[in-house]
């Protein structure tokens, strides 16, 4: 394999959104969830939500800190490496993405602010619409953003200038491809099992040490809640992808399958080796007809397979089969911790059981890892293609040299390296501690200046700077 | 009438990059200055300081990236390659000065510490990338029609590094304005000392920089009516107000320390940016990528520029209305300790 600025390009595109990826799935949930907290709490007056708010707004921070500045990355990536993606496209996802930043980030960023500083400085009704705000604001941009993902999935409603340039026909059917609702809704509902994993998996934990921590339990209810609901609902919605993408991408499904021949009543390959040298599996582990079934909800329907598609055409199937059978074999692993769970809290108590409980932690990740499988279907498997049939990959990069390319990939290694490791235990450390920890009231001599957020007054190694 | 939409796109980003400059230019001058600060207390206070406005400010930044990409495609298609280098080190400057908010707050005493050394270098990396990127815009750049035919270091050149100096400097400027706006007590002390000192530096870079540009850019040079080291003065005349604001921010800087006010400094280097960046335009316009294509061959559809005009105009005033009340909100001195009861 050569390693040219093509290539480098697409791994440090590749690994920047992959990275990004990871900390809006979890904020755009989380946002909510806080904003469910808060409106409990003034609801109800239980001091429980106030606490389990003040707890996972300081691991909001930290996270949405981590998406900022990451996704900031992505704006200038998309014209520094893929200049001619965006010369192409620019007159038809740019406002889509300038749509991004006007109706969500600043909205985001501006209550943000609020909502980690003006805990004392606005009313608590205000505080509450400004965790809303945050709130709709992530959902505003997962809007814009699946929005314009979708449109590059199967381009509709434009015309190609004498240049080569796009624009577009029809807005509303740019904005509104055919593919946007179910993505929408699929990655809406992915954010909010991520968010509700690692908010069960942080309970369990912490209900592990403590079984009878009151906010922990509270949280444990709520996170199975979301499981037994949203997991089998997000299966529903995969089912329905799966037809749509039969129709407009018979290659990324056949890719996903590991279909090479076009044919009545397809098998469903459990385990397979596709090689595209030889254009067939290597080997297959196969239930008769039930490809078809699943993919078309008939036994003896036809299901295309790669073959149909000139070799330059066909997506790499490796990758695309093992991603998808990684992210539906977690998911059915979500729907089960959903039902033992519910079950759990029909006989009374969920917290007593500790191999529950275990599951529950071991499961905490098992959000991000589908969030990007399902990436890694939906983007590897519309190769060669950067917008789908109108423009390969190869004719989008930016005229770049290996050697500015290699720089900045091993830049980007290195700082998110930096980024995530202390991210990460920052994250875990709160999660030990636990929501009691941030709910008792700071040593005396602390005080909490107006500008501070809540994490200065809560750790009393803060106030010094270690010299 | 129909509206002159690539025209009215040029304004609105360019606006955009102004307001970012500001906004986001106290932030970054505030992180270099964090070496400087004498006690971890008084970190504290000046990160407090921009801790819940940080993110808006850069939000300036994406609007700016992603409305050149909406707005004028091309140039940011042409822009971006050739000054790749110093835009990478621009991002991984602002990663880590931009995690460092949350992290130098959770961090135990070796992270804070670091967090305290990345906050700072990368807010300096940050700064010094923008000045290359600018010196680098200013210099122009090489295209094969529309499409970036240059080096990987065209843009690394004796004048935009002085250029990045100069930004630095002038970053570092609103920073220390706004700090002698935001604190008090000692802390505010030192931020005066820092207004002068950076207002003096900015003041000769600046300088430097516009003899500098006068030389080496005769297409600048002739702009403002220098051709050959002689000057037209019917052509220097209508742009002279634009060094006069500079020269009045000046003036207001050191009137506003003098008298010992609180914001009046941080006003001054406000107006020192402004006839800065309208000296900029003023040699460029109609360029948005010198010197290969002016606002017109760079612009998106028409149909793309109308819809989000329409947008644009629809969340404006919410934006620019929150945005105000945000900094109302957390409006007045901070401090380590301060105004807490």
């Amino acid at each position: 394999m050569d390693f040219d600025a093509f290539l480098l390009s697409r791994l440090q595109f590749a690994f920047t959104i992959a990275f990004h990826i990871l900390f809006p799935s979890f904020t755009i949930g989380l946002a909510s969830y806080l904003a469910v907290l808060e409106g409990l709490w003034l609801a109800t007056g239980r001091e429980r939500f106030k606490t389990l708010y003040l707890f996972w707004v300081r691991i909001f921070a930290l996270s949405f800190g981590m998406g900022v500045v990451t996704g900031v990355v992505l704006s200038y990536e998309i014209g520094a490496n893929w200049s001619g993606f965006a010369a192409k496209s620019g007159s038809v996802l740019g406002p889509l993405l300038a749509f991004e930043v006007l109706t969500a980030f600043f909205l985001e960023a501006s209550f943000l602010g609020v909502m980690l500083f003006g805990w004392k400085k606005v009313g608590r009704k205000l505080h509450f619409a400004a965790s809303c705000a945050v709130a709709v604001g992530t959902l505003f941009s997962t809007f814009w953003i699946v929005s314009a993902n979708s449109w590059m999935q199967h381009p509709t409603a434009f015309a190609t200038l004498p240049d080569g340039r796009l624009v577009a026909t029809d807005w509303m059917r740019v904005i509104f491809s055919p593919s946007f609702p179910l993505r929408l809704l699929h990655m809406v509902l992915a954010a909010y099992l991520t968010t509700a994993l690692v908010v069960g998996a942080a309970s369990a934990w912490r209900l592990l040490k403590t079984p009878d921590e009151t906010e922990s339990r509270t949280a444990l209810i709520m996170a199975i809640g979301m499981f037994a609901l949203v997991a089998p609902l997000q299966l529903a919605v995969g089912d329905q992808q799966g037809l749509k993408m039969g129709e407009l991408q018979p290659a990324k499904l056949a890719a996903v399958e590991a279909l090479w021949e076009s044919r009545a009543g397809q098998p469903f390959h459990i385990l397979a080796w596709p090689d595209r040298a030889l254009q067939a599996n290597r080997w297959e582990l196969s239930i008769p007809r039930l490809g078809s079934l699943i993919l078309k909800h008939d036994p003896n329907a036809t299901v295309t397979g790669l073959k149909a598609f000139s070799r330059a055409d066909q997506p790499p199937p490796l990758p695309v089969f093992y991603a998808f059978r990684l992210m539906v074999g977690l998911g059915l692993a979500m729907i089960g911790l959903g039902v033992w769970g519910a079950l759990l809290i029909w006989r009374g108590s969920p917290e007593r059981s500790r191999v529950f409980l275990w599951t529950c932690v071991a499961m905490g990740p098992a959000g991000f890892v589908s969030v990007v499988s399902g990436w890694v279907v939906a983007e590897v498997g519309r190769q060669p293609w950067v917008v789908y049939g109108v423009q390969r990959t190869a004719d989008a990069v930016a005229p770049l040299q290996r050697g500015q390319v290699s720089a900045s990939l091993l830049g980007f290694l290195m700082v998110y390296a930096i980024i995530f490791s202390a991210g990460v235990i920052y994250i875990l450390r709160l999660i030990d501690r636990g929501p009691a920890a941030g709910a008792a009231p700071p040593p005396p001599d602390e005080g909490r200046a107006p500008g501070v957020s809540f994490n200065a007054a809560l750790d009393p190694d803060t106030t010094e700077d270690g010299r | 009438m129909s509206l002159d939409l690539p025209l009215i796109w040029a304004g609105i980003i360019a606006a955009t990059v102004l307001l970012y400059v500001m906004l986001d230019g106290f932030d970054l001058g505030i992180g270099i200055l964090f070496p400087f600060a004498r006690s971890p207390a008084d970190r504290d206070a000046m990160m407090n300081a921009i801790a819940p406005v940080w993110d808006g400010n850069e939000t300036w930044l994406v609007l700016g990236g992603g409305g050149l990409l909406a707005a004028f495609p091309l140039a940011y298609a042409l822009l971006l390659p050739a000054l790749y280098l110093p835009i990478i080190l621009m991002l991984l400057g602002l990663a880590l000065r931009g995690v460092a908010f949350e992290f130098r707050l959770n961090g135990r005493r070796s992270g804070k510490r670091f967090w305290t050394m990345a906050f700072a270098g990368g807010s300096l990396a940050a700064t010094f990338a923008q000045g290359l990127v600018l010196g680098g815009f200013i210099q122009g750049v090489k295209a094969d029609g529309v499409v970036f035919a240059g080096g990987p270091f065209d843009w690394l050149t004796p004048y935009s590094a002085l250029v990045a100096c100069g930004l630095a400097a002038g970053y570092v400027l609103l920073g220390a304005g706004w700090l002698m706006w935001k604190t008090e007590d000692a802390l505010h002390g030192d931020a005066r000392r820092w207004t002068a000192i950076a207002g003096v530096l900015t003041a000769l870079l600046l300088l430097a920089v516009s003899l500098a540009t006068l030389f080496l850019h005769p297409r600048v040079a002739a702009r403002w009516g220098v051709v050959d080291g002689t000057v037209d003065w019917s052509r220097f005349l209508p742009k002279a107000p634009i060094p006069l604001l500079g020269v009045a921010g000046l003036g207001l800087l050191t009137f506003g320390l003098r008298r010992a006010s609180h914001a009046l400094p941080f006003v001054g280097a406000v107006l020192v940016f402004l006839s800065g960046y309208l000296g900029l335009a003023a040699g460029f316009m109609p360029y948005v990528a010198p010197y290969v294509l002016t606002f017109r061959q760079a612009a998106a559809a028409d149909n793309a520029l109308a819809l989000m005009l329409g947008g644009a105009a629809l969340l404006a005033p919410a934006i620019v209305g929150y945005t105000v009340w945000v900094y109302w909100v957390f409006r007045g001195k901070v401090g380590a300790d301060a105004g807490y009861h």
